[in-house]
């Protein structure tokens, strides 16, 4: 497993950044952290702070277990992630009402909710905590931009089809009728069904012509 | 067999001892505390501001014109006080902001108001004015409605045009509102304390009825007969 070996190298680096960015991504392969994914991802710009607010407390919170690993007794873990995470999704909800209240309003109780994301527990008990600083916090970051790229995703189909804008800027004029079921809940479900099928065609596309090249190569000897 | 067994079993943990249990745990929490103090510390003025900026966009669209604003407090007893910046409102306060043109004259006062929605509370502040004894303008401050449906409140033009003039007067000896302010079936207004609710978001229309209803038969009462006190600043 890679994550047990001391990680070393630019290449290893990368490797564990791109983890979370595409082989395991949080919301498109792992499915993780849901709730606030099909909630928050209404308009584009909701799913980006949504996202880039789970970056920062999930970077953080895997910096600060993995700097106190050594010290924290096995059988007392998991409450003392739990409060780190508490104590960081705690600032990022105070910076968020200090940069908009607007915006705090749209997201509402799914940033004190980020406490609950299993992604973030996950990832501080399957690697912050095995793991020294750096590569802790790159694994970490690369895990949360996955999300909020998954997040961001979800949010602009769903604020396109939903009310014809993207970041608040009218897409189709004013004869467009909006696709009011995308901004609803079923929506999330519909959007995500769909990049789903997007990438699992895109995996089996992949897969054939790799085989078909194996056939090949076969063929040729 | 037996040796994949013994493999499979973890090694023993020498068992931790309570003290370091809740030594650590002490301790992660006292770092934690500070941190979560050190960011209060630091976004409070900012937030107090983005909240400050937030109230008077409200008091602007429900009253527009104002040059001034001063928050006064309806206490209880019936008596109306200025309101310290920052200082808690007393108990059983009714919070109201007084707007004052660029002459100083009193436009109006800007009220809050909440009521349950169709998913969760609406909250809406409204202007009124003492010369028609009436509400005079209406904004949004917060609410959950079903996009596209619910929060039409918002937007909808022929929704919003119900507050240019709502009758909210008070009834003969001052202790409540003459008529009740209801949400009616769309196009079916026919007096002027009535809401012309949104057809589909009939919910929605009544609970901003309701909360206008509410926040006005509570607050008026202690304001009218004190509205000399307001009339020209504290």
């Amino acid at each position: 497993m890679s994550a047990d070996r001391p990680i070393g190298g630019v290449t290893d680096a990368w490797e564990n950044f791109t983890e979370g960015l595409w082989r395991q991504n949080p919301v498109f392969v792992m499915m993780l952290g849901i709730c606030p994914m099909l909630a928050v991802t209404v308009s584009a710009i909701n799913a980006l702070a949504m996202g880039v607010a789970t970056l920062l407390v999930l970077v953080a919170s895997c910096a600060l277990v993995s700097a106190l690993r050594r010290f924290v007794p096995r059988e007392v873990r998991i409450a003392t992630y739990i409060v780190i995470i508490a104590t960081f999704v705690t600032a990022v909800d105070y910076a968020i009402q200090a940069i908009s209240l607007r915006l705090y309003e749209a997201l509402g109780a799914f940033i004190q909710l980020i406490v609950a994301n299993c992604m973030i527990l996950g990832r501080v008990e399957a690697h912050a905590s095995k793991n020294p600083v750096i590569p802790s916090v790159i694994n970490a970051a690369g895990m949360g931009f996955g999300f909020a790229i998954g997040l961001f995703a979800l949010g602009s189909v769903r604020e396109v089809l939903g009310a014809g804008e993207l970041f608040g800027v009218s897409l189709f004029g004013p004869h467009f009728q909006p696709w009011v079921v995308m901004v609803l809940p079923p929506g999330g479900f519909f959007v995500l069904g769909g990049w789903l099928l997007l990438f699992a065609l895109w995996e089996r596309r992949r897969r054939n012509r790799a085989e078909a090249q194996l056939l090949l190569a076969a063929g040729r000897d | 067999m037996r040796d994949a067994a013994k493999t499979a079993e973890p090694p023993p943990e020498p068992a931790t001892p309570s003290v370091a249990m809740i030594t650590t745990l002490g301790l992660v929490s006292a770092l934690c505390g500070l941190i979560i103090v050190g960011a209060y510390q630091i976004t409070l003025d900012a937030v107090k501001e983005n909240q400050r900026i937030a109230t008077q966009r409200a008091i602007e669209k429900v009253l527009s014109g104002a040059a001034r604003t001063v928050a006064w407090h309806a206490l209880a007893d019936g008596s109306l006080t200025p309101a310290a910046p920052g200082a808690q409102a007393p108990s059983g306060a009714l919070t109201f902001h007084a707007a004052y043109d660029s002459a100083g004259a009193l436009m109006g006062i800007a009220a809050e108001g909440a009521a349950k929605g169709y998913s969760d509370t609406v909250r809406v502040m409204f202007g009124w004015s003492s010369h028609c004894q009436c509400v005079v303008g209406l904004s949004v401050v917060s609410m959950r409605e079903t996009p596209g449906i619910g929060d039409k409140i918002i937007t909808d033009a022929e929704f919003l045009a119900n507050f240019k003039a709502l009758d909210v007067q008070l009834d003969a000896d001052l202790k409540g509102l003459a008529n009740e302010v209801e949400a009616v079936k769309h196009g079916s207004k026919t007096e002027p304390w009535q809401v012309d609710a949104i057809a589909g978001a009939t919910i929605t229309s009544r609970a901003v009825a309701r909360a206008i209803n509410d926040a006005a038969g509570a607050l008026l009462p202690r304001l009218v007969p004190n509205l000399a006190k307001i009339e020209n600043g504290p």
